[in-house]
């Protein structure tokens, strides 16, 4: 489904991606983890475009990213994608968020974009909120009115970049809920995050990354009891031990 | 010295044609200078290099010229000059087009830049938001990023209508019969010019202050309003 080949990428002289490679296949969900400026988030980017990357080549259902001939919209129009920041579009009420890009950008007849809208709010468990705007929720609520707003486009794979990293710690859970039912229901997932937790339920690989590269690509029960490299060792103490 | 208010009773419908020739003038300094200006700061902010570098040059040289000199150029040279090129051989009576112009296309320039502030204020995020959507970038910055910049820039764009509105005074120099002039005229003619000037000030300083209220007030409503 996505298919990253010896992606580089540069800005200026610093090398922020180093000949990055990795396979996600139909319903398989993987994490990326790392410590921070390894370039997870600058990877993850790459893949719907949002990043540019100077080398190498990445294929998104048998389409090439890199290609200038490719129509981006339509691309990105398929892939989900969820952000640190949430990023709701302020000046539109919940509803008129998720509507937005299903009439604008997939022509859909308002009736129809506001029937999956409730739809998916249902099934976030925010159905009440659909009058309110951005700022009158929760940062928890706001990442699954996000994730509710991306799946409104029936994405073929999601991209998740740190969603839960802005949250306070009660709020996350809510979030890793929505994102582990996501999982087991088959979609196609590649999330950036520092949850182990999420990573050891639902993961099938764990991608680690570590400036620029990534250093350990394995099935997730492989890297947590065995993970082959010291960085990979060092991180996962770090992070686990709390 | 002694004030005779008496004149300016019966100036009123007088009074009145010239502000309507000064309201005239604002609004479509307003409303033309932010259309203007809001394609001013598109290009500015287009990659396209060319369309950058053009809106660079026009907002420069416009906010480096006095608005006088602007008048007077509209009215001595430019204006002319395309009459003569449209309508060859006719007479035409130009003053009032000719201050809509240069106000238009002065405003345009400071809008310019009050709008390019504004779009820079919303975040990469948003913007990136839109286009993870399969939004196309026109249809982000229509859809998403100048709404938003909008409404944080209304009360700069008012504020700045307020001081169209007092500048507007400046088509005296190409003799266009505004509140202003109407009521110097009237004073001239009966012979009481300080009263009529103070009246014509005090007329300015009220429709000022009460327009920099509501703006005031206009501010935070839309700060209250959830902006992020």
């Amino acid at each position: 489904m996505i298919s990253i080949r010896n992606v580089s990428k540069w800005y200026g002289e610093f090398q922020a991606l180093k000949k990055c490679s990795t396979e996600v296949d139909k319903g398989e969900v993987v994490v990326i983890c790392g410590p921070s400026g390894s370039g997870k988030s600058t990877l993850i980017k790459c893949v719907n475009g949002l990043e540019l990357f100077q080398e190498g080549e990445i294929w998104v259902d048998g389409i090439s990213v890199a290609d200038r001939k490719t129509d981006l919209p339509k691309l990105r129009s398929r892939v989900g994608m969820v952000f640190q920041h949430f990023e709701l579009f302020p000046h539109l009420s919940i509803l008129d968020n998720i509507t937005l890009a299903q009439s604008r950008v997939l022509g859909r007849s308002k009736k129809q974009a506001v029937e999956k809208a409730v739809q998916l709010l249902e099934m976030v468990g925010l159905a009440e909120q659909r009058p309110k705007f951005p700022a009158q929720l929760s940062g928890g609520q706001q990442q699954r009115v996000a994730i509710a707003r991306a799946l409104a486009m029936d994405p073929i794979a999601m991209l998740f970049d740190e969603p839960t990293s802005a949250l306070d710690p009660e709020m996350i859970n809510e979030v890793l809920d929505v994102m582990v039912n996501l999982a087991q229901s088959g979609m196609t997932m590649l999330v950036v995050t520092h949850e182990m937790g999420f990573a050891k339920r639902v993961a099938d690989r764990v991608i680690f990354m570590d400036r620029g590269e990534v250093v350990e690509d394995r099935p997730k029960q492989i890297f947590f009891e065995n993970p082959e490299t010291d960085r990979a060792r060092q991180f996962l103490s770090k992070i686990l031990t709390h | 010295m002694a004030f005779d208010w008496s004149a300016i009773p019966g100036s009123l419908p007088i009074l009145w044609q010239g502000m309507l020739v000064t309201l005239q003038i604002t609004l479509v300094g307003v409303l033309v200078g932010i259309l203007v200006g809001t394609l001013l700061a598109l290009f500015r902010l287009s990659p396209n290099r060319l369309l950058s570098w053009l809106s660079a040059a026009y907002v420069t040289v416009f906010r480096s010229i006095p608005l006088v000199m602007v008048l007077f150029w509209f009215h001595l040279i430019l204006i002319p000059l395309l009459a003569g090129l449209l309508f060859p051989g006719q007479r035409l009576e130009l003053r009032f087009i000719t201050a809509l112009a240069a106000f238009s296309l002065f405003e345009a320039s400071y809008y310019a830049e009050i709008i390019r502030a504004g779009i820079l204020s919303v975040t990469k995020g948003q913007f990136n938001a839109g286009l993870a959507l399969g939004m196309n970038r026109r249809q982000v910055m229509r859809l998403v990023v100048l709404p938003q910049a909008l409404r944080r820039m209304v009360p700069l764009l008012l504020t700045q209508a307020i001081i169209l509105f007092q500048d507007s005074t400046l088509v005296y120099v190409i003799n266009l019969d505004d509140f202003f002039r109407k009521a110097y005229n009237v004073g001239n003619t009966v012979g009481t010019l300080n009263e009529l000037i103070l009246f014509a000030g005090a007329v300015y300083l009220v429709i000022c202050t009460l327009a920099s209220g509501c703006v005031r007030q206009l501010h935070r409503r839309l700060t209250v309003l959830p902006v992020k």
